[in-house]
């Protein structure tokens, strides 16, 4: 990984305090300092970083953290409530209009995915709510960009409207509205061109739509790697045109995503959703909670849990769970699993969602590439019945057996012993987590 | 739209001056100091030769040769001028900073730690920077803020430019007898059609034959960007459809490009994220069979960076370099008010140099980098204080 979470970085300061009996001014400094850092590091705007952590010293050198007897996980829990605080509550609503149609306007700079998002909205509607929007093609300077929109109505079998690249976007825009009263489309999803917020003409353009159209929402579409000049864009374009809301995309990269605290912080407008893939369907309700985990670096067990239950039965959960509980975990449940794991997504991903994950020894180790599924799938398919159950049978005749069976080496065979092992040792940790969690705050195992 | 009014209304007049700020360019080397002087003029009249020829920002106009015989002499300007916002941004916040502080001391270096770090340069980078500042001051004795502020700079130089202390201009390197295959890559959105556009119209009036291929059959719409570029520049474009395997679309442009004896072939990829493992897979396969069909190709492996990404740029930098190697960088979207810091972070944690940089919207807003211009373009306001208190 290429950054500390908060959880690592604070890891040396407690180490020094831990043999003190009191907990000091100057000790917390210390740690504020990191979080400083580690919301730097994840892109969250200096400014934003400084209010924020004034707020979080003022309740860490009061009486919360330094008579707390573990002063790093208080200031963590700290943190994270006030992250959370900042980042407002669960808002993905989308506003209705009084007369239908509805009018959205997607704006935002070049590259900030519009358009996907456009088409992911627009689905949203139609298969969460039930309704029957309209896209309208108002980006007429990037070369092929209604191209793109009208693919995209296409694969959702959803009516484009365009003028093609010659007309106004303003008259599109207007246009596509009468349009939509005419087929009674409840709903009328603009794509606009990309532009810089410093572009003065481009800016005017979006506000004579909007004063034309009068939308019931304005979606700020912003890039969840942007770094710094996240305020500038958002500040820039909420005084112009009073956005409504945010929709963070590319959330499936690796970035923490800092932007998504400045943005809130600078505009006070609710993000609402956010892009998890290029897929048409793959646009989430935006949760605060676990964005101010993900910043913190210290993983997102909740999404993780949320995208099992998308793939497992609840019956075999529930026996699953028990097995993991007393860790008579066997290699069928781990075939098993490895399916379900597959459709849930990149395997590096599902781990880096896992708290402290990066801090087990052993996982590091452990290549995360899925084409390595299918050796381990050829491994454990050459096993027999009792060796699957009960790993502790293996031998040297055995490995180089199940070696030749699969294709594979006895070293792999014996890497993936040692990974089931590693593997089980980890659901013990988890178990241990999740009962902690139970208790009060977090617990996270290594502190 | 005031702002570029105010150009046109502006351009009619200062005609002539214009005349004579193109001269000066010619002489910026030799002559720094008188460049800087009239540098606000420059700068006007520049961007006013360009806005007025397009008033719509629009791109696909020919130009014809006359105009581009301007803007060849326009670039070091054009290059200022792109980098305006950055630069009083940046060195204004410096500035500010020696104006408010008067000794240098721990909020002096904490302040200074911050304005670095919201031009993205990265915390690592600051951190060490900061450190070596303060065994400078210490060891030059240094007390008052004005006298940092050249130290400041000379070490922001240094980690620019690194062990490689010669700052020239890297050049894209082709092949120079026979197809050069510049393969371009990077994550979603952060403008590799729209590059590789700029590039294609850059290298043919350099007299380049050239051939792109279509190899973004993902994302909707993306063969259709490629190709209203080949139509507007000029270039043949080598297609399949939609949803067909890059690599083979990428063989196809290969053997195009030999039987028509191109010059060079720009390959388009999908975007994709670094932390998606099969699609850094296909990328791989994609460079594999470049260098299996043409052996020492691809001469360039271009990775193409926004420039208002954050520290996740690192991150992309170094996956996208396991899987294709990378030979260069393309800074996109410098034209707004990206602070660009993120550039000294790559030089001096990845060692992958920044080939080319976008600056603007129009089809010949693509421009060698040039660290010496950068670097300048970053400091102009502060070298020019210090001029002029000497």
């Amino acid at each position: 990984m290429a950054f500390e979470g908060l959880s690592d970085r604070l890891q040396g300061t407690i180490q020094k305090i831990k043999g003190k009996g009191k907990v000091t001014e100057q000790d917390v400094k210390e740690m504020t300092r990191e979080v400083r850092l580690a919301l730097l590091e994840a892109d969250v705007n200096f400014k934003v970083v400084k209010d924020f952590v004034k707020r979080v010293r003022e309740r860490a050198v009061g009486q919360e953290v330094m008579e707390s007897l573990t002063p790093g996980q208080q200031v963590i829990k700290v943190v994270k409530e006030e992250l959370t605080d900042l980042m407002g509550g669960d808002e993905s609503k989308i506003a209705v209009a009084s007369k239908p149609p509805t009018v959205i306007m997607m704006v935002g700079l070049q590259g900030a995915g519009k358009t996907t998002t456009t088409g992911k909205l627009a689905n949203h509607l139609r298969k969460k709510q039930n309704r029957s929007p309209l896209l309208v093609a108002a980006d007429v300077y990037r070369p092929a960009a209604v191209d793109q929109l009208k693919t995209v109505g296409t694969e959702l079998d959803l009516p484009v409207f365009e003028k093609g690249t010659d007309a106004n976007p303003v008259d599109i825009a207007r246009e596509g509205i009468a349009q939509a009263k005419e087929d009674h489309q409840d709903y009328v999803i603009i794509d606009t061109a990309g532009r810089l917020h410093v572009d003065h003409e481009l800016m005017d353009e979006l506000q004579q739509i909007k004063q034309l159209t009068t939308p019931d929402e304005i979606f700020l579409v912003v890039d969840s790697m942007t770094g710094q000049d996240a305020v500038n864009v958002a500040e820039s374009f909420n005084e112009q045109l009073d956005i409504s809301g945010v929709i963070l995309t590319k959330l499936d990269g690796d970035t923490r995503g800092g932007a998504a605290l400045s943005i809130k912080a600078v505009t006070d407008k609710p993000i609402k959703f956010a892009g998890m893939g290029e897929k048409l369907d793959e646009l989430e309700p935006f949760h605060p909670e676990r964005m101010a985990s993900r910043i913190l670096g210290m993983g997102d067990m909740l999404t993780l849990i949320e995208k099992a239950q998308d793939q497992v039965d609840e019956k075999r959960a529930k026996e699953l769970e028990s097995k993991m509980r007393s860790a008579s975990f066997t290699f069928d449940d781990f075939l098993e699993q490895m399916d379900q794991v597959k459709n849930m997504g990149p395997l590096d991903e599902l781990v880096g969602m896992i708290p402290g994950a990066n801090k087990m020894k052993g996982l590091k180790n452990v290549s995360l590439d899925d084409k390595q599924l299918v050796h381990v799938e050829a491994i454990i398919k050459s096993m027999t019945k009792h060796e699957r159950q009960d790993p502790s049978l293996m031998n040297a005749s055995r490995k180089k057996r199940i070696a030749k069976g699969s294709g594979t080496s006895v070293s792999e065979v014996n890497r993936l012993l040692k990974q089931f092992e590693e593997m089980k040792k980890m659901m013990k940790q988890m178990n241990g987590m999740q009962k902690g969690k139970k208790g009060k705050g977090m617990n996270l195992p290594f502190m | 739209m005031s702002f570029f009014k105010k150009l046109k209304d502006k351009f009619v007049k200062e005609h002539d001056e214009h005349e004579q700020a193109t001269d000066d360019t010619t002489t910026q080397e030799d002559n720094e100091e008188q460049t800087l002087a009239n540098e606000t003029q420059e700068t006007e009249s520049t961007s006013s030769s360009f806005d007025v020829e397009e008033p719509d920002g629009e791109v696909h106009e020919e130009l014809s040769e006359a105009e581009e015989a301007a803007e060849q002499e326009g670039i070091a300007l054009k290059f200022r001028k792109g980098l305006e916002k950055t630069r009083s941004s940046f060195s204004g916040k410096i500035n500010d900073l020696v104006a408010k502080y008067r000794t240098v001391d721990e909020d002096f270096f904490e302040d200074l730690e911050e304005v670095l770090i919201s031009a993205d340069v990265g915390v690592n980078t600051v951190m060490d920077m900061i450190d070596e500042l303060k065994m400078e001051v210490k060891r030059r004795n240094i007390k008052d803020t004005e006298m940092v502020k050249e130290v400041i700079s000379e070490k922001l130089v240094d980690i620019y430019y690194g062990d490689d202390q010669s700052g020239e201009t890297e050049e894209l390197t082709l092949n120079p007898d026979g197809l050069s295959i510049i393969l371009v890559v990077g994550v979603n959105g952060v403008g590799k059609t729209t590059t590789i556009g700029k590039m294609a119209h850059k290298l043919k009036q350099e007299g380049k034959k050239v051939t792109l291929a279509a190899g973004d059959t993902f994302r909707a719409g993306a063969i259709e960007q490629l190709d209203v570029w080949g139509e507007r520049v000029g270039v043949n474009v080598v297609k399949h459809a939609a949803g067909s395997d890059p690599a083979a679309v990428i063989y196809d442009g290969i053997r195009s490009a030999q039987s028509k004896n191109a010059d060079v072939l720009l390959c388009d990829t999908a975007g994709r994220l670094q932390n998606k493992v099969n699609l850094m897979n296909e990328l791989a396969k994609v460079k594999r069979v470049i260098e299996r069909e043409v052996p020492g190709a691809p001469h360039e492996v271009l990775l193409v960076l926004d420039a208002t990404t954050g520290q996740n740029a690192m991150s992309q930098a170094k996956t996208f370099s396991e899987a294709t190697n990378v030979s260069g960088i393309v800074l996109t979207k410098l034209d707004g008010t990206a602070k660009g810091g993120i550039v000294l972070a790559i030089r001096n944690e990845m060692e992958i140099p920044v080939k080319m940089v976008g600056l603007g919207e129009k089809v010949s807003d693509l421009e060698m980098f040039d660290p010496h211009a950068f670097v300048y373009g970053l400091f102009a306001d502060m070298v020019e204080e210090y001029e002029e208190e000497k």
